[in-house]
């Protein structure tokens, strides 16, 4: 059977006033002539539910930047979703957060990129972190859900304690420090974002410790850069079982990056319902369950835990979708990750950035 | 850590009961729980009105063929599982 606890992830839109150089994005963005209107959402947001969905992640590019997001809120929770607003809190003043909190807004996720303003600017090439302070003051007199998001790397990995800070100084009850993934501009930056062996050890004890010391204050997520694993991580827990990502234009993916694998085929829901396209559809049936697996993973143990890792990383790392994870240590191309770790061992300061320049994520038409 | 009887729970912000193909699902952020007999019965009752002395005494008659400190340390369990996870406040 099909399982029915799924989420809906939402990209309402592509544009986006800041440019961080790990954005998940594509690097074809959606024009903003191309985004579903108010009303096609509407239907979507019930045709999920019908479907089974419970957790509804509204994210972009920034929602923000959609005038309606307040009536999507409202239609998504009619509909009976559980709604979060995944936001760099750009832009937004009290009077509009208000309004999304009145629409039924259950939960929102800010997302940091870093502790101090003049690093964390230079990673989203925009004036954006001290607007984000601003918001967390006005969320501490509301009444919602909040996350904090800081997405670790390299050049940010030493300013672990002012993150944490940050958080516990805030209304929020959830913490998440999400070290980059390597796809899409991530891959393309890569040089300067993946960090060092010791870095990576040390976060991870930091965590440990966070999560012991603020027990009941504060839940701490974490997770780590897949490069330095031994198995690969459990991708979208499982290609097309867990999750549904739409595209501002309305296709349907079963992740964010799936758009890299070539000759994958992703149907709209403006030309069929949600569950035909769950049930049915080329690129969802394509990686589903065990029959496209390849050795080593087919006669493996851990399938059926981890899936055979990530079929976008399979791709652009093997070359091929169907393809062992290369990160899996027991893939015969484990050495291709060996090696990109081994330039990054060799870079003498910990958080030396070996090009000056950023390759910064564009906005779209 | 054991929870103070007097304290009244209720749900954390961003956590709201729901219902899921005519379960009843517990929502919070990332994360939902199926609710069924006594899981539902309890947070049910962690409406900030209730105390959790209450809750286990109402449960204690609920399930009374069940050995009563048993239910009592089930509930506390419980209690303190959700708060953990922050789905619950415990306000006094
Ligand atoms: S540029 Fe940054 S804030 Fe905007 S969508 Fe991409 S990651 Fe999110
Ligand atoms: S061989 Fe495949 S199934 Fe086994 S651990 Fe590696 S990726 Fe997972």
């Amino acid at each position: 059977m099909i399982p029915c606890d799924l989420a809906l992830i939402a990209e309402l839109t592509h544009r986006c006033p800041l440019h961080c150089v790990y954005c998940s994005n594509p690097q074809e963005l959606a024009a903003r002539t191309n985004e579903l209107p108010t009303d096609a959402w509407s239907r979507v947001f019930r045709e999920a539910a019908e479907l089974g969905v419970m957790q509804l992640d509204l994210t972009g590019g920034e929602p923000l930047a959609r005038p309606d997001l307040s009536a999507l809120v409202q239609s998504a929770r009619d509909a009976g979703l559980y709604v979060s607003l995944i936001t760099s809190g750009l832009p937004l003043d009290e009077k509009r957060l208000d309004e999304l909190l009145a629409a039924g807004l259950d939960h929102l996720q800010l997302s940091f990129q870093g502790a101090r303003e003049q690093s964390a600017n230079e990673i989203c090439g925009t004036k954006a972190h001290a607007q984000k302070l601003r918001v967390l003051d006005w969320l501490k007199s509301r009444r919602v859900g909040v996350t904090l998001n800081f997405v670790l790397h390299r050049g940010n990995l030493d300013q672990l304690d002012e993150m944490l800070s940050i958080a516990e100084s805030s209304s929020a009850s959830r913490v998440e420090f999400a070290h980059v993934q390597y796809y899409g501009w991530a891959l393309r930056n890569r040089g300067n974002l993946l960090p060092t062996r010791e870095q990576l050890m040390h976060s991870l004890d930091f965590f440990k410790n966070a999560q012991d010391r603020l027990l009941g204050k504060l839940r701490i997520e974490y997770v780590v850069p897949d490069y330095y694993a031994k198995f690969p991580k459990a991708c979208m827990g499982g290609w097309a079982r867990k999750a549904m990502l739409l595209t501002p234009s309305g296709e349907a993916l079963p992740c964010h990056a799936a758009a890299v694998i070539p000759r994958l085929r992703f149907e709209n829901v403006m030309e069929k319902s949600l569950r035909e396209i769950w049930e049915s559809s080329d690129a969802f049936q394509k990686f589903r369950g065990e029959d496209w697996m390849q050795e080593p993973c087919k006669s493996c143990d851990r399938r059926t835990q981890d899936f055979g890792g990530c079929r976008c990383q399979a791709f652009l790392l093997a070359g091929d979708a169907s393809a062992t994870d290369p990160v899996c240590s027991l893939s015969p191309l484990r050495s291709k990750v060996d090696a990109v770790l081994a330039e990054v061992a060799a870079i003498p300061a910990a958080n030396a950035v070996v090009e000056p320049s950023w390759l910064y994520r564009p906005n779209p038409a | 850590m054991t929870p103070d009887p007097s304290s009244r729970p209720h749900l954390a912000p961003g956590c709201r009961l729901g219902e899921n193909q005519g379960n009843r699902v517990l929502l919070m952020p990332e994360r939902a729980l199926r609710l069924s007999g006594p899981s539902l019965e309890i947070v049910n009752r962690c409406d900030g009105k209730h105390t959790i002395a209450e809750i286990v005494a109402d449960l204690q008659k609920l399930y009374s063929k069940a050995e009563p400190k048993k239910v009592e340390q089930d509930i506390l369990g419980y209690l303190q599982l959700l708060h953990d996870q922050r789905a619950l406040d415990f306000a006094s």
